[in-house]
């Protein structure tokens, strides 16, 4: 079993004449939690799209388990779970039908397995219904069943708890405890703290506004 | 709980996972933008109405007469054809890239590639089908003979083929650009043009009842050209316009 292990060295990365990321170092190995923090417009988006690989650094690499990403950015990306602003839904179908439809692309899934995970994250009840008629806060938990499907070490999530209300952000917190325990690598921006029960496995990386 | 644990431990680790192949991923793809389109039926509906209020004006504002309509009949119908094609492009890729779902495919391990094939054999599927089945009525009402249906209907065929391939590169590289309709039009049509010559070729020498193989021939040779480059020049773009 690899010891899973993230880690971003010197990054560099600018916006047009705004330099984003100025020499940003971290690590994050099984088990932990790195959590960013920082004004708006300090980098945590930027710095997350960075580490999955969508944007690319000037200076530095980010590198996963030691190799760095950019040599098997394939390997790696079946490695990740990307959660963004918006939950990747489509309006017109079902929460389940995004679910079969988002990750079948990644892994072969189960009906049982569709179900476990809405069942987790509280979704029964509206499954069936098009993502249209559903609240910001029910689609971000149908997102959340999809970050449970993907079954992969590395959760890189960008503001996992917005629109989740107290009982939601609980379970964001109990979903990434269940990721950290089973040996997984979270990586989150988030503005609010974390609900975790194990507070040793959170780190904080803050990033500030050039 | 620590066997559940230990037992999650392991499933965490892709490489230890059932693959999707590339072509299972682009057929899942594939099914649910059909699934979507058909829960969304005007978009549906659009190229193909443009499409026939087009090829209608023509005979009202020109003349009734058949003998007038038949000589101009394979340029309308391909200049009628290729504009309905491009009125569907500009929303290829841009409501994927607003809900995330591009990023998705991009970071999801797969061949970003073939899931952009996917999706752009999905809108040919969607315009390129439904036009190909209306060309040969249309072609009717412009005077053309029942004997040169099959050679229309194969010429727009092919045709759109090309053109939804030659569109997605357009589609993708106008992504990050808000109201991109002209920019899109601009990019593409020049390079549309081969496939508006050798269609309306084909479609001419299919009414004049001649063989009409080698035009066909070369809008295939056009086709498995964009099938072989365009997909590829596509996931190039979405990248650029992802970061």
């Amino acid at each position: 079993m690899t010891d899973f292990d993230l880690k971003g060295e010197n990054v560099h990365l600018w916006r047009g004449d705004h330099h984003v990321l100025r020499g940003v170092r971290f690590q994050v190995r099984a088990g932990e939690c790195l959590q960013l923090t920082g004004a708006n417009g300090s980098g945590k988006t930027t710095l997350l799209r960075t580490a999955c690989g969508l944007a690319y650094p000037e200076a530095g690499e980010i590198s996963w388990c030691g190799q760095n990403i950019r040599q098997d950015l394939h390997a790696f990306h079946a490695q990740l779970a990307y959660l963004g602003h918006e939950p990747p839904l489509k309006a017109e179908l079902s929460a389940r039908e995004n679910l079969r439809y988002w990750i079948g692309v990644r892994r072969p899934l189960a009906r049982d397995e569709i179900e476990q995970a809405l069942g987790r994250v509280g979704a029964e009840q509206w499954a069936e219904r098009p993502v249209r008629t559903l609240s910001a806060g029910q689609k971000r938990r149908a997102a959340l069943a999809g970050l449970t499907l993907m079954r992969v070490p590395l959760w890189l999530l960008d503001e996992p708890t917005t629109n989740l209300d107290t009982d939601g952000q609980k379970l964001v917190g109990a979903l990434i405890d269940e990721h950290l325990k089973a040996g997984g690598v979270a990586l989150a921006a988030a503005h609010h703290e974390l609900a975790l029960s194990e507070v040793q496995s959170l780190r904080r990386l803050e990033l500030a506004v050039e | 709980m620590r066997t559940t644990v230990a037992a999650e431990l392991a499933s965490r680790d892709a490489r230890a996972q059932p693959a999707v192949t590339a072509f299972a991923a682009a057929r899942l793809v594939l099914a649910r933008d059909l699934k979507l389109a058909f829960r969304k039926r005007s978009q549906l509906v659009q190229p193909l109405a443009f499409f026939a209020i087009v090829t209608t004006l023509f005979p009202l504002g020109i003349s009734p007469a058949l003998s007038v309509l038949r000589p101009i009949a394979p340029g309308v119908l391909w200049a009628a054809a290729l504009l309905s094609a491009l009125l569907a492009l500009e929303l290829l890729f841009r409501e994927d890239a607003q809900d995330g779902t591009l990023e998705q495919y991009a970071v999801c391990g797969r061949s970003l590639t073939w899931l952009l094939a996917a999706k752009t054999a999905a809108h040919w599927l969607l315009t390129g089908v439904p036009l190909a089945l209306m060309a040969p009525l249309a072609a009717v009402a412009l005077g053309a003979p029942g004997a040169a249906l099959p050679g229309i209907l194969a010429s727009v065929a092919l045709g759109t083929v090309a053109l939804s391939l030659i569109g997605s590169i357009g589609a993708a590289l106008t992504l990050g650009i808000r109201r991109s309709g002209a920019l899109l039009s601009l990019l593409t049509l020049p390079l549309d043009i081969p496939v508006l010559i050798f269609g309306a070729r084909a479609t001419e020498l299919a009414i004049n009842g001649e063989a009409y193989g080698v035009p066909l021939q070369l809008l295939g040779a056009i086709a498995i050209l964009g099938l072989t480059l365009a997909p590829l020049a596509a996931a190039a773009a979405v990248r650029i316009n992802l970061e």
